[in-house]
């Protein structure tokens, strides 16, 4: 500690440099911290759907339809609680690029089973009391400056036409990994204007208990096997997570962009330090005649750089925080896109691991040097 | 006068770690830049072959996509009856009825399940699109329970070689040939007869029609009389159109990460730049002194060191575009979200991006050589030389 005043003496020898190694240790942070929380965030969308609760589709493909008769049968199995049926409703909003989730939902059964959609009590009954309402994420209503009891239309592409709805209710998601961008519209009102062609994309079961969802799910797929529509059912944990890999090897990609970010950070920080350490090749010599040791130059020349380092990782991880969580437009592809503390801590840990690589060199060098070399020269 | 360059060249050579260093901090700024270019690139090639500018394809009305369409058998012969649609060599018009499903298949190796395209086709779909060629095998023959397969699918799904057996909608259905289709999405798919699907997916409606015009040209009219026509309630689009939007989201999501992550990363590598210049210029005050007093002039001196910091900049593109020639051509897949399906497709490094990732450097080289060689030209003799 006593050398404190030392280190930062040499810190402060060109400011010049010293803040511009920092800057880009910043930036280099600052997309650590970014990348990063992409790939928390997909696994932690990946996580959000419960394990005590089944959706089951149709064998044939995600896209076909199932009868409406399966769900007696379904309800019939013993340790199921509950079974309700939606559908996707693939609508536009005024053009093609406002995309957005749509889900007919029968809502009576739906609602009780989601209790991590938050709904004030008087917009639920408002919702459930008329045919032709829609329950709207509040992010959705800030991404199109929605209002309540606002009537809007899409234009069906799966089921043609014009659709009205009157939106009733707004949800807030429990948990933000959640997502709060979809839009909910009754079941029934889909299967009327259809003329009652419709049937269900795909069932949600509830279960009494999540630890016997593998055996009831099986259960669930021999039941139909034989029949005209036979099911895949798995937990909505694992429903979700194939989505989420759809999107293809998102891992591979950040993970690589990362290193290659890490070393080009690490060959400009190195680079500085070896530069700093040059300049100062009489100074150490000095300080070595003065009888300081060599373990302490070398730790003065690495606490320098690691200070360089750690200061750099922490404003660009801070600087990655604050900008991402008010950055609204990503929240529509990952809701609940934010730094995890997990990151942060990782994110200084290599902070740390990156100064004490560029420190090592020059820090050695310090510790090595031959004070009548160096004096020689001076 | 201009100061030779074989002086940048010596003076680099002269401080070689710190000349590499800093070069290769660029280096991996352009390959991760050259890199996400080429995953975009590769991503709208596969789509943009796919389509051609010769070929309308009708959904219907409203639908916006393959999966959500659905056009009735009537209409499908009206279509085909048409006076504008282009004739193959046997005299039959080129016009293909397609059904268009998505299923799911287990990946090789336990890639766990991806989506694919399985299209009902007739014979008629190999002569509508061009460049479409059987690799190895044969097409399916009418009335019978075979399928040809993608060549980018049969290297992705298992049982796929000639012969073998795949099962889907219940069925099981044998691999008679794999084809080629210039690299387009295609070759992410499954194609057998359209009347042997028909019954096992969705009953009796195509989802999509595509058929080749006689006069390209007239593509607006064709459009007009269709979507006019009462008996069909259509969308006409042309082909290659149709395929180029359904990239679109995709890839502005793509060459926005390009340009921000590596953006990003350009800012933390010019720093670095920056640094490398000064240092250059302060351990060459005597130089400079040396150099104005020989007459040179500050300009010189100027041009001189930013042509220093060019040279390491390109040199780090340089080794920044060799860093990622091999990724040329690795496959990788993604969604694509309109059909609901997986697209595989390749990296694609095309001479022009390779342009660009140089340009890239050397921007940056002059960004960050900028501010040292100013310094540089303004040392005064008196005061360089005094030390």
């Amino acid at each position: 500690m006593k050398f404190a005043r030392l280190v930062l003496a040499n810190l402060g020898r060109s400011k010049r440099r010293t803040i511009l190694t920092a800057l880009s240790v910043t930036v280099a942070f600052f997309l650590f911290a970014s990348l990063r929380s992409i790939l928390t965030t997909l696994d932690a969308n990946a996580e959000v759907g419960s394990e005590a609760r089944l959706i089951a589709s149709s064998a044939t493909g995600i896209t076909f339809p199932l009868p409406q008769a399966h769900i007696n049968r379904i309800q019939a199995v013993e340790g199921v609680k509950s079974v309700s049926w939606s559908n996707w409703f693939g609508g536009v909003y005024i053009d093609q690029r406002n995309f957005f989730a749509q889900f007919a939902i029968d809502s009576d059964s739906y609602l009780a089973m989601y209790p991590e959609l938050l709904i004030p009590e008087d917009q639920r009954r408002a919702y459930l009391g008329e045919r032709t309402a829609a329950l709207v994420g509040a992010g959705l209503m800030e991404r199109f400056g929605w209002r309540l009891g606002q009537t809007v239309t899409l234009q069906g592409t799966i089921f043609p036409g014009d659709w009205e709805f009157t939106i009733r209710g707004v949800y807030t998601p429990e948990n933000p990994s959640f997502g709060d961008e979809s839009f909910y519209f009754h079941y029934d009102y889909l299967f009327e204007r259809t003329n009652r062609q419709v049937t269900p994309g795909w069932f949600t079961i509830q279960l009494d208990a999540p630890d016997q969802a593998a055996a009831i799910g099986s259960r669930l797929d021999a039941l139909f096997e034989n029949s005209s529509a036979p099911t895949k059912t798995e937990t909505e944990r694992s429903f979700q997570a194939g989505f989420v890999t759809m999107w293809g090897n998102v891992s591979l990609l950040v993970r690589a962009i990362g290193t290659a970010v890490f070393f080009a950070i690490l060959f400009v920080a190195a680079n500085t330090m070896m530069m700093a350490a040059r300049e100062r090749v009489g100074e150490v010599a000095v300080l070595k005649t003065l009888g300081f040791q060599n373990g302490t130059l070398f730790g003065i020349v690495m606490t320098e750089a690691i200070i360089i380092c750690v200061v750099g990782g922490v404003i660009g991880i801070g600087l990655a925080v604050m900008s991402m969580s008010s950055f609204r437009a990503i929240q529509s592809f990952l809701p609940g896109f934010s730094v995890t503390p997990g990151t942060v801590w990782l994110g200084i840990g290599i902070a740390v691991v990156l100064g004490a690589i560029t420190g090592i060199v020059p820090a050695l060098q310090a510790s090595r040097l031959s004070v009548v070399e160096a004096l020689r020269r001076v | 006068m201009k100061i030779p360059i074989i002086y940048n060249l010596r003076s680099l050579r002269q401080r070689p770690v710190s000349t590499l260093t800093t070069a290769l901090g660029m280096a991996l700024v352009v390959a991760v830049f050259v890199s996400m270019m080429a995953l975009s690139n590769g991503f709208q090639s596969a789509l943009t072959s796919t389509g051609s500018d010769e070929n309308v394809f009708l959904l219907r009305k409203g639908a916006g996509a393959e999966l959500n369409s659905g056009i009735a058998r009537d209409a499908a012969n009206v279509v085909a009856g048409m006076p504008f649609i282009a004739k193959g060599t046997d005299g039959r018009p080129l016009v293909s009825a397609e059904t268009f499903v998505v299923i799911p298949l287990q990946r090789v190796g336990g890639g766990g399940m991806a989506n694919v395209v399985v299209r009902g086709v007739s014979l008629a779909a190999f002569d509508v699109r061009r460049g479409l060629e059987i690799l190895e095998g044969r097409k399916f023959r009418p009335g019978s329970r075979e399928i040809v397969v993608g060549r980018t699918f049969a290297r992705r799904f298992p049982n796929s070689e000639i012969g073998g057996r795949i099962n889907f909608g219940g069925q099981d259905w044998t691999v008679v040939g794999h084809f080629a289709a210039a690299g387009s999405s295609f070759e992410s798919e499954i194609w057998g007869e359209a009347e042997q699907f028909m019954p096992v997916f969705r009953g009796q409606v195509f989802s999509a029609i595509t058929f080749r015009m006689s006069d390209p040209a007239n593509f607006a009219g064709i459009k007009e009389t269709l979507e006019a026509d009462p008996r069909l309630y259509v969308d006409a689009y042309q082909e290659k159109e149709f395929y180029d939007n359904q990239g679109t989201l995709l890839n502005q999501i793509l060459n926005f990460l390009a340009v921000f992550i590596a953006g990003i990363m350009a800012i933390g590598a010019v720093f670095g730049a920056v640094n490398t210049m000064y240092a250059a210029v302060a351990s060459r005050v005597h130089e400079i002194g040396v150099l104005l007093s020989l007459g040179f002039k500050p300009r010189n001196v100027m041009s001189s060191f930013l042509f220093e910091a060019l040279l390491i900049a390109l040199l780090g593109g340089a080794v920044g575009c060799l860093l990622v020639l091999p990724v040329d051509g690795l496959v990788t897949s993604t969604t694509n979200w309109n059909s609901f399906s997986e697209l595989a497709f390749s990296f694609s490094i095309t001479p022009r991006l390779i342009l660009y990732g140089m340009v890239f450097a050397a921007t940056m080289g002059l960004i960050g050589g900028y501010l040292p060689a100013r310094r540089a030209a303004k040392a005064r003799v008196a005061d360089a030389l005094r030390r």
